[in-house]
């Protein structure tokens, strides 16, 4: 089988080296260079470039309709959808830019294929044309700069410290969630007591820690109020992504960051929105980590209030053995 | 000032001239005593270099492009066995014809590492600059053609390096092309980061110091080689790219050599530059108070100079080509040196646009969108420049011409998703997602490709003294730009579906699971694209030892390397330096008998030099 397939290929490029040759030699008999372009390549060459133009805005408006319902849903959260309305802004004009740049450079090509009997206009600079051309990019440019800017620092100004605090704790390839408990204070942490029953390093002599709570299949958070998530990883950077709140964060080791943001659509009226009754929000690690980077997630639950208390509930405070041997 | 500089610049082309010229004789005489190793293996002729760079190039080219399908396979069919990737990857990596994991991150990472340095840094300059540089002002050879020779050699080891790599034990580097630490630091954190980083470190050391030697050659070359007249204001745009584009590798290329010999003591000799607080393996390290970060600014502070490395020279060789091929002058010269050298300087001050969300300082965020954003005005004003040219053109559509143009397609459609990228805000949501995958690939690995093709096409005459077949040129390159395309451009709606780069799968996630036939177009695609790219090879291989001859100026150019005879002779032109009279670019002038006038032909009495009018 497999030798039939080589034997066909061999054939088929003596074929095209034949075939190439036989076309080279009788238009070197006919004492005419067989690699010169002449007028007929030209008109062909310049229609295809016409038609490449035409399936260019079917294929990429074909990708937008027929794709467009598959990318991510409305924005769970409040910052999202100023992004939202800031990336379908932008892509509106970048839209317009790339159909129209593309089809006169396209419609250039079609019109000026070259005939032997013509000359090309002597055309090297002016500088009106140019001063619109750096002058328009240049305007729209600030317009999204500006905007960009502004969005920017508003989502990532620093939370209020009465927020509540959430850490997020990576790992080859896991996420932990840890909750701050009533004093919305994290106890503090030491890679250096990581062992089994200490994932995530606790300092169990800070009572800052006495009552958070850590949980590893799910992220759950209320509604409609701000959470700050707080960012730590074990062993490689990884990164928090959120992708139906709009938020990234990288976790690197030996730093903290942070992002924080308010979810305003609840897992069930999101699987409402999305027609799909087991949708669930996802946090996934988006930053290359190690064999199992493409299986590293966590679910995330948004829910009201009294759902999210009786979550908490049925979850106890970190009272780890050995601190609890301490305390003794 | 200016002129001040320009004297004393011809001077010594004049007096180097001298010397080249009675180094020339000398040779001429001993041509035929020319052994086969110094004629082909070490050779300091850069008609040569170029040659062997160039072939180099494709092969590591072809290599890169094996992988790329083997993981678009998994990609399109996660899971399905295919004989092809178990003949390709052995028991060990594709048992049963089923990809494993970390040979997939092996392969992303050893694909994007050649094709970004091997292909499009060293293949792309090395060809054309060592081509190119003296041809084109009028020099007999490189400043240096030792230095020269050992750029190529660099090259080779580092190339060779690379590919050695893949068949080690434990699998090669599989940590990215951006090779992050901890993750390429610590052997416990993925087997690719053990012996296979190592060689990947060497690798890139070579093919540092490949670049900077190359790179300095280059920049000498220009700046004291030109022949008489040769202005640096009459130099085609090649040459304003090639300098622009060595100067940018000399002031970041050591950026990343310390980048990476930090990371090589942190990995060897248990220094802390990059690593703090970490347990990993069932064991706390000692190291602590380095960081991550520091890398990545390191990294990128060469990485984004880099990505104009290598579509500068692309874009280089389609000034050239577009202008040939129109028979017009290419529109706006001074316009284009401007943007040349705008991009050139501002490509040093965007870096942190990769950095967003590493949790930066949104006031420096803020500063990072601000200069990644006004590099979008030069680029803007290069396309529209090229689209000027060809109005009103008179087009002669050579397989060049034709990807030169596709080029300038790519270049808009990449560039205006990078000012999506670029703006902090929503770089956000589709950071390392395959929204940046379609974004890079189209602005940086389709357009520079397609750049080194048309030089390919167009220049071959300089480089094998023959032609390439034309209608397998036309064939490759239809099927090339429709599978461009057709692979890239669904790849955004991947990414703002939150489809996360170098994932193995992305089965994992229902999320996900409704994008499979995108995934699958592509990789349908990939393969029509690969397969045309067999055309191109038996085309280019063909024709080195087939192809018709050519003629001595085949597209009625202008420019110096097309008044040197269809020889390739030591010192180029068998008897004196041409004296150059006027720009490159007069194309169509009016009241001329011919469609162009080579740079070689004095100015009239009363006729205005640069196209200028008014
Ligand atoms: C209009 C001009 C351009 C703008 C505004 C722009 C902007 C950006 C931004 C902001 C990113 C980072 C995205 C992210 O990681 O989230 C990016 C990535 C990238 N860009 Fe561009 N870009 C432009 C042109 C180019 C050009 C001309 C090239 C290459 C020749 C290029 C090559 C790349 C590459 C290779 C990456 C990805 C690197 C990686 O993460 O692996 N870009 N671009
Ligand atoms: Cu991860
Ligand atoms: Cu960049």
């Amino acid at each position: 089988m497999k030798f039939v397939i080589y034997f066909i290929l061999i054939l088929a490029a003596a074929a095209i080296w034949q075939l190439v040759r036989v076309v080279e030699l009788s238009a070197k008999l006919k004492g005419v260079d067989p690699n010169k372009v002449t007028d007929k390549d030209n008109k062909l060459n310049s229609r295809l470039m016409f038609l490449f133009m035409i399936f260019l805005w079917i294929f990429s408006l074909w990708c937008l309709f027929n794709y467009k319902d598959r990318l991510l849903p409305v924005s769970a959260s409040e910052h999202g959808i100023d992004i939202d309305w800031l990336l379908n802004f932008n892509m509106i004009i970048i839209w317009i830019v790339f159909l129209v740049t593309n089809s006169l450079l396209f419609i250039m090509a079609w019109k000026y294929y070259g005939r032997s009997d013509r000359k090309a206009a002597y055309f090297a600079h002016n500088n009106k044309l140019e001063m619109l051309w750096t002058g328009v990019p240049a305007i729209v440019l600030f317009v999204i700069i500006f905007m960009g800017i502004r969005l920017w620092n508003r989502t990532l100004e620093p939370a209020d410290s009465k927020v509540r605090i959430v850490e997020v704790y990576a790992k080859q390839f896991s996420f932990t969630a840890r909750y701050s408990g009533d004093d919305n204070k994290l106890g503090k942490a030491n890679y250096r007591l990581i062992m089994d029953a200490n994932v995530l390093g606790l300092d169990s002599s800070d009572v800052a820690g006495h009552d958070d709570v850590i949980i590893s299949d799910t992220l759950f958070i209320p509604v409609n109020e701000e959470v700050n998530f707080r960012f730590r990883s074990q062993d490689v950077i990884h990164s928090a992504y959120f992708p139906h709140f709009r938020a990234q964060m990288n976790m690197v080791p030996g730093m903290e960051t942070f992002f924080h943001f308010k979810p305003v659509v609840t897992t069930e009226e999101m699987r409402k929105i999305t027609g799909n009754p087991e949708f669930d929000y996802v946090l996934l690690c988006n930053k290359i980590c190690g064999a199992a980077h493409y299986n590293m997630q966590i679910k995330i639950v948004v829910g009201t209030k009294e759902q999210y208390e009786a979550f908490m509930n049925r979850h106890t405070e970190f009272l780890p053995a050995e601190k609890t041997a301490q305390v003794k | 000032m200016a002129a001040d500089m320009h004297a004393h610049s011809e001077l010594h082309a004049q007096s180097l001239e001298h010397d080249a010229h009675a180094h020339h004789g000398h040779h001429d005489d001993h041509e035929h005593h020319e052994s086969f190793v110094s004629k082909y293996i070490f050779s300091m002729d850069h008609k040569m270099i170029s040659r062997q760079f160039l072939i180099t190039a494709v092969i590591m080219a072809v290599v890169a492009m094996v992988m790329s399908i083997i993981f678009r396979l998994q990609l399109a069919w996660p899971g399905e066995k295919f004989a092809f990737i178990n003949a390709v990857m052995g028991d060990k990596w594709g048992p049963d014809g089923v990809l494993d994991p970390n040979a997939y991150m092996a392969l992303v990472t050893i694909h994007g590492t050649i094709m970004v340095f091997m292909v499009l840094t060293g293949g792309l300059s090395g060809t054309f600059s060592n081509l190119l540089i003296p041809y084109q002002i009028g020099a007999r050879d490189m400043a240096s053609g030792f230095m020269n020779m050992l750029s190529y050699w660099f090259f080779f080891l580092s190339s060779a390096t690379m590919t050695i790599s893949l068949f080690i034990e434990d699998g090669a580097a599989s940590g990215g092309w951006t090779v992050y630490p901890p993750l390429s630091a610590l052997e416990k954190a993925m087997p690719g980061s053990g012996l296979g980083m190592t060689l990947w470190l060497v690798s890139m050391s070579f093919f540092i110091v490949s670049s900077l030697l190359g790179g300095l050659n280059y920049i000498i070359t220009i700046l004291n080689m030109r022949t008489k007249g040769m202005k640096m204001t009459r130099l085609p745009l090649t040459i304003w790219a090639f300098f622009v584009t060595a100067i940018l590798g000399v002031l970041s290329f050591p950026v990343l050599f310390s980048c990476a010999l930090l990371l090589i003591f942190d990995r060897s000799f248990g220094t802390s530059f990059y690593l703090s607080d970490i347990y990993i393996g069932g064991e706390a390290l000692s190291q602590s108070g380095g960081s991550p970060i520091l890398f990545e600014h390191l990294f990128w502070f060469l990485g984004h100079p880099e990505v104009y490395i290598i579509i500068l020279p692309a874009l280089g060789l389609t000034s050239e080509v577009i202008s040939v091929n129109a028979r017009k002058p290419i529109f706006g010269y001074r316009a284009m040196i401007t943007s040349i050298l705008a991009i050139g300087f501002l490509s040093f001050i965007v870096w942190g646009h990769h950095m967003y969300v590493t949790g930066m300082n949104p006031f420096l965020g803020s500063v990072f969108t601000f200069t990644t954003l006004l590099i979008a005005i030069p680029s803007a004003v290069k396309a529209f420049n090229y689209i000027t040219t060809l109005w009103k053109g008179n087009i002669q559509f050579t397989p060049g011409m034709l990807f030169a143009i596709a080029l300038v397609s790519t270049f808009i459609t990449g560039g205006v998703t990078g000012i999506i990228l670029a703006d902090s805000a929503l770089d956000i949501n589709i950071h390392d997602t395959y929204f940046v995958v379609a974004h890079f690939h189209i602005v940086m690995g389709v357009s520079a490709i397609f750049g080194m093709l048309a030089g390919v096409y167009h220049w071959f005459p300089k480089l094998f003294l023959r032609h390439m077949n034309k209608n397998l040129g036309y064939l490759h390159f239809w099927l090339t730009f429709i599978s461009a395309y057709g692979v890239f451009f669904p790849m955004h709606f991947l990414g703002l579906a939150g489809v996360p780069r170098r994932y193995y799968t992305n089965m994992e996630f229902p999320l996900f699971h409704n994008l499979q036939d995108i995934n699958v177009l592509i990789t349908v695609f990939a393969i029509l694209g690969a397969l045309a790219q067999i055309i191109f090879l038996f085309n280019f291989f063909y024709s080195i030892f087939r192809g018709t001859k050519s003629s001595q100026n085949p597209y009625g150019a202008n420019t110096l390397e097309w008044t040197t005879p269809m020889a390739n002779i030591h010192g180029n032109w068998p008897g004196a330096l041409p004296e150059v009279h006027r720009w490159a670019y007069d194309y169509s002038k009016p009241g001329e008998e011919a469609d162009f006038i080579p740079q070689t032909v004095p100015l009239r009495d009363g006729e205005e030099d640069g196209g200028g009018h008014h």
